[in-house]
């Protein structure tokens, strides 16, 4: 496909889309709310405790 | 013509609750334990040279050799090298035939880290926990390498892949970044960024890559005919642990490269600032920053990664590589289109859009400020190898991440090598002739069959050694013996 025409079958393409994304996006913003607390809940099972001794002391030499 | 590839990745390790801690020694008995007893063959350095320049330069003795520190050293039945590197444990991905192919591998490079690690732990004294992160830094000015490889042609002149290649390098950032909180090496502060490597680079060009680290490293050793190939050794990419990611960071970079070499881009996007656009780029996470052409033009790293993307296309359609490239394009353009959206709809794809969706779900669950050591956890835990833990895992296990590859086929790279190229040779000669291999390289294999001389295969040529070419005949011989009295009547 030539450079031009790509361009243009791709901003077509992005205004055809444009209003449906801002309605999907509203949607699943609200679901994506709603999962992520799941995630969290799970990640709290698994993250290491006392967060600030262990930042505090990941240190690593420089490599290369 | 697609380009032999491959990555070294060297991991972060620590142990908590260990006081006399040793990263040298921790990361030795790493290898050592995921070795076990099976017999180590030395790797042999005598066609390495890290000091070679790309320029023409010759050689520095003062550079930094990777003999001192070669010591621990496992050559894998997949054709990779485990080594511990300074003071990291380290894994080469064999060399591989395409980009997927070699984000399979490197994505065993952490399934072979998680299995190490495991072993490892349980030379540990009780209360003590091995940990190793594939990351680049450790939020304190300590950074260590992600590197990718790429075989080119020796005609290929220096200059051009500097001029070309520069602004895809910086550009490319928008995705291939493992994402960061915080800046460092004195670099101006910032709540999160891109990418965990843009703080450590200083240069445009240059050898180094311990200091002053720079976008276009001219290492120039080959590990192959040096009279027909270089390899480019590319050391400003993050470690990615997304699958989609680091397939679109390889295979964006191999296209372009294989553009470059055969002359189909045009004239080069030569950035006024590169080693300021590298920072200004990482540091915004809103994709907004602009690029200064040194023509006066301004363009954003996603507008220039556009431009890649047309000259990429136009390349592929009219060299009739769309075989080779298909995948690598249409996701390259998905993962454009969506960042240009809206960056966190990439989230199931890349990781630094992944991180910033976990932090940000914390700062708003728990009111965290930026600066919080919670966040900084998240941020070093989204990178632990181990799957019960590394909050990448977790997302992936969730469904939250899209994946490429099965976790048996990721087993499948761990124990088989690549099919199309030496590495081929090399694992299953590992695999089948482990007693009388005596030392590896990526261009040669020594064997010790009793005789008087140890007996040398050496492997120069990157793309033979493969299945096709020697597969029967490894099948064929039952000893080393008669493996190398076959390879002596033809040409492997």
């Amino acid at each position: 496909m030539a450079e031009q025409e790509r361009k243009q079958s791709r901003s077509a393409e992005s205004k055809d889309e444009a209003a449906e994304t801002v309605d999907d996006a509203a949607v699943q913003g609200e679901e994506i709310t709603e999962r992520i607390d799941d995630l969290l809940e799970e990640i709290d099972s698994v993250l290491e405790e006392n967060a600030e001794e262990f930042v505090k002391n990941y240190v690593q030499k420089g490599g290369e | 013509m697609p380009k032999v590839l491959g990555t070294e990745t060297e991991f972060g390790i620590t142990v908590r609750n260990q006081p006399s801690f040793n990263p040298v020694l921790a990361s030795s008995t790493v290898i050592n334990s995921y070795a076990g007893e099976q017999a180590k063959i030395q790797w042999s350095f005598d066609e390495e040279s890290p000091g070679r320049d790309a320029r023409g330069f010759g050689f520095d003795d003062s550079l930094p050799s990777e003999i001192e520190t070669g010591l621990v050293n496992v050559v894998l039945t997949n054709g990779a090298r485990l080594y511990v590197d300074h003071a990291h444990p380290e894994f080469s991905t064999p060399e591989c035939i395409d980009p997927l192919e070699a984000a399979r591998y490197d994505k065993a490079g952490e399934f072979v880290m998680a299995r190490a690690v495991a072993r490892a732990q349980e030379r540990l004294a009780a209360g003590e926990r091995m940990m190793i992160h594939k990351n680049n830094s450790d939020g304190k000015g300590n950074s260590y390498g992600a590197h990718e490889n790429y075989l080119l042609g020796r005609d290929v002149p220096f200059g051009d892949i500097v001029r070309h290649f520069t602004g895809f390098l910086v550009s490319r950032q928008v995705f291939t970044g493992s994402g960061k909180v915080g800046a460092e090496n004195g670099r101006p502060a910032v709540d999160f960024q891109i990418t965990q490597r843009a703080d450590f680079f200083e240069e445009e060009v240059g050898l180094e890559t311990t200091l002053k680290r720079p976008i276009i490293n001219t290492r120039d050793e080959p590990h192959a005919d040096s009279a027909k190939y270089r390899r480019l050794h590319v050391i400003i990419g993050d470690a990615t642990r997304s699958e989609v990611q680091t397939f679109l960071k390889l295979g964006s970079a191999a296209l372009i490269l294989d553009a470059l070499e055969d002359g189909a881009l045009p004239e080069p996007l030569l950035l006024a600032d590169p080693v300021n656009a590298v920072w200004g780029v990482s540091h915004d996470p809103t994709l907004r920053q602009t690029i200064e052409l040194i023509d006066g033009r301004t363009l954003t790293a996603l507008e220039a990664q556009w431009q890649y993307f047309e000259w990429a296309t136009k390349y592929v359609n009219e060299s009739g590589a769309l075989e080779a490239y298909g995948e690598v394009l249409s996701t390259w353009e998905a993962i454009l289109t969506d960042l240009e959206r809206d960056p966190r709809s990439t989230a199931d794809r890349l990781d630094w859009t992944a991180k910033l969706q976990l932090l940000e779900g914390y700062r708003e669950r728990d009111g965290l400020e930026w600066d919080d050591a919670k966040l900084r956890l998240l941020d070093l835990q989204y990178h632990d190898v181990d799957p019960r833990r590394g909050l990448y895992d977790r997302l992936a296990a969730a469904g939250r991440m899209e994946r490429l590859f099965t976790d048996d086929e990721i087993w499948s790279a761990v124990a088989d090598p690549p099919e199309g190229t030496r590495a081929y040779f090399r694992g299953r000669c590992v695999a089948k002739f482990r007693e009388a291999l005596v030392a590896a390289n990526w261009d040669s294999l020594v064997f010790d069959i009793g005789e008087d001389a140890l007996k040398r295969v050496p492997m120069m040529e990157p793309r033979r050694g493969s299945r096709d070419r020697v597969g029967d005949l490894l099948d064929r011989s039952d000893t080393p013996a008669a493996l190398l009295r076959a390879l002596g009547g033809e040409d492997g």
